[in-house]
């Protein structure tokens, strides 16, 4: 019975996260400044992250697990790397 | 769905109720970033997803798979430790970066801070 709750919650689960990237998405398009569009990414890259460790849980694989763990830190390189680039202008000095 | 059917209730039952709530913060999170009228408003909720949404989900994988492989499975924890040291990192980055468009906009605003 519970185990058909868990069946139901890994249903449930990814449609709320895609549900959560498409509202990030659609403050990437119309965010009004840069820094909007940048925060919605970062947004985005962590329910992506979200979404592939729920999969993983209901796949029980580990290999979803590494990656988690790439997109996380795509996602602070690139975040970090935009934030940069609005801060001054170019990213490495 | 190889071996989430061979679990016990009570742990099914718990990772269902995490993994929910987890999704629902990070939902929670992205609409408000959606909605919220202004810049500095906008920069809260997605914390909702980077803190508790990651730390619920995690918390679920690693009920779920410590119950599948009958040991402690810790290494979901390198992706709560990551997510904790890097987003106050990059959200201070980009509020210096905004803070600093939104002055150069404004001269009379920029030449009387600086």
């Amino acid at each position: 019975m519970s185990a058909s709750l868990l069946g139901i919650a890994l249903v449930a689960a990814p449609i709320m996260l895609a549900v959560a990237m498409g509202c990030a998405a659609a403050r990437l398009i119309i965010g009004p400044r840069a820094q909007d569009r940048v925060l919605a990414l970062d947004t985005m890259y962590v329910d992506a992250m979200l979404l592939i460790l729920v999969f993983g849980i209901r796949d029980g694989s580990a290999l979803y697990f590494e990656v988690a763990v790439v997109i996380a830190m795509l996602g602070f390189v690139s975040t970090a790397a935009l934030a940069k680039f609005l801060l001054r202008g170019e990213v490495i000095e | 769905m190889t071996g989430v059917e061979t679990l016990s209730p009570v742990v099914s039952a718990v990772a269902a109720v995490l993994v929910l709530l987890g999704a629902g913060f990070a939902l929670i999170g992205s609409f408000g970033l959606l909605r919220l009228p202004t810049f500095y408003e906008r920069v809260h909720p997605p914390t909702m997803g980077t803190t508790l949404g990651i730390a619920l989900v995690i918390g679920a994988s690693m009920l779920v798979f410590s119950a599948l492989e009958s040991r402690p499975v810790l290494h979901e924890l390198v992706i709560a430790v990551f997510a904790i040291v890097t987003t106050p990192v990059t959200y201070v980055l980009l509020l210096r970066a905004a803070i600093r468009r939104e002055k150069a906009e404004r001269p009379e605003h920029g030449a009387s801070a600086r």
